[in-house]
């Protein structure tokens, strides 16, 4: 389960990082992230304040399919190697969306004496729509 | 229009305990099935004192600051109008359960785009754990729209 760095020299620009499927998103799941992560927003959980704020339905945070993009890097390499991530939020993540992680080797340098990549990062659903767009920075030790 | 006058400005600093509860209970939450993030001796055998903080909970750590309205407050900003746009981490040091983290708020940027229908505020944080070390600095951009539609939150 404990990644061990992959050989910087062995990567080349377009290679894929192993994807992270998500299971449909559930409002259980919702809920859970509501309270793990402290973000109370009703717009989230509360389909009764979704629905007065002219929304068809409570929606996914963000910031869960952050920690998912989060979840692809330390999948991949050690936290420790990850020096920065970045996300955008494109579009609405819903409920019964099937979520991919993605992330893709954009380039490789050294830099500093450092050998890093820089990764673009992407949560898509079953029909490839990107909600968030991302990229991060691995740096070797 | 939010008053321009508000860039540079700081937040009064505050501290978070990083609980091992609330670590488990998140790692949960994100399916997170990883035992480093989960187990401590997992963890201590990959190295870690301690679990450790994945990547993007310092931001809900950010979240228990004693006012999260404050910003908002401050700038008059209604959060009907408001979404999240982006959220950027940049890491220097990892935080484990156990530390207490502070954290420097300031208001760095705030602009707007299509002659001001929509307005950004930049927000960035410096975190720093109970040895003054640094750990990351964060950056949150936050979207206001003006209000001729029904707001949300995409993020």
């Amino acid at each position: 389960m404990r990644p061990t760095l992959p050989s910087w020299e062995s990567l080349n620009t377009g290679d894929m990082l192993p994807p992270l499927e998500l299971p449909p998103i559930t409002r259980l799941a919702l809920a859970l992230y509501c309270g793990a992560s402290g973000d109370h927003n009703p717009i989230h959980v509360d389909s009764d304040f979704a629905h007065a704020a002219g929304m068809p339905d409570v929606f996914a945070h963000g910031m869960l399919s952050a920690a998912w993009l989060g979840r692809l890097l330390t999948n991949w390499v050690p936290q420790s190697a990850i020096r920065s991530l970045d996300v955008r939020f494109v579009a609405i993540t819903h409920v019964g969306e099937r979520i991919t992680c993605t992330g893709k080797v954009a380039e490789k340098f050294e830099q500093g004496g450092k050998r890093c990549v820089h990764l673009q990062l992407a949560t898509a659903n079953q029909d490839g729509m990107t909600k968030l767009a991302g990229e991060a920075l691995v740096a070797w030790p | 229009m939010i008053d321009r006058r508000h860039i540079g400005h700081t937040m009064p600093p505050f501290s978070v305990e990083v609980e091992k509860g609330r670590l488990r209970f998140f790692a949960k939450a994100t399916g997170q099935d990883d035992p480093v993030y989960i187990d401590e001796a997992s963890a201590q055998a990959a190295g870690h004192p301690g679990l450790p903080v994945p990547p993007t909970f310092l931001f809900c750590l950010e979240m228990e600051s004693p006012n999260a309205a404050a910003i908002r407050e401050l700038l008059g900003m209604d959060y009907r109008s408001l979404l999240h746009g982006e959220e950027g981490f940049s890491y220097h040091k990892i935080a484990y359960a156990g530390d207490t983290l502070t954290f420097e708020q300031r208001i760095a940027d705030i602009y707007d785009k299509k002659d001001g229908a929509l307005e950004f505020v930049v927000r960035k944080t410096r975190v720093t754990n109970q040895r003054h070390e640094l750990v990351a600095e964060l950056r949150c951009v936050t979207v206001q729209r003006t209000m001729t539609t029904q707001g949300s939150d995409a993020g």
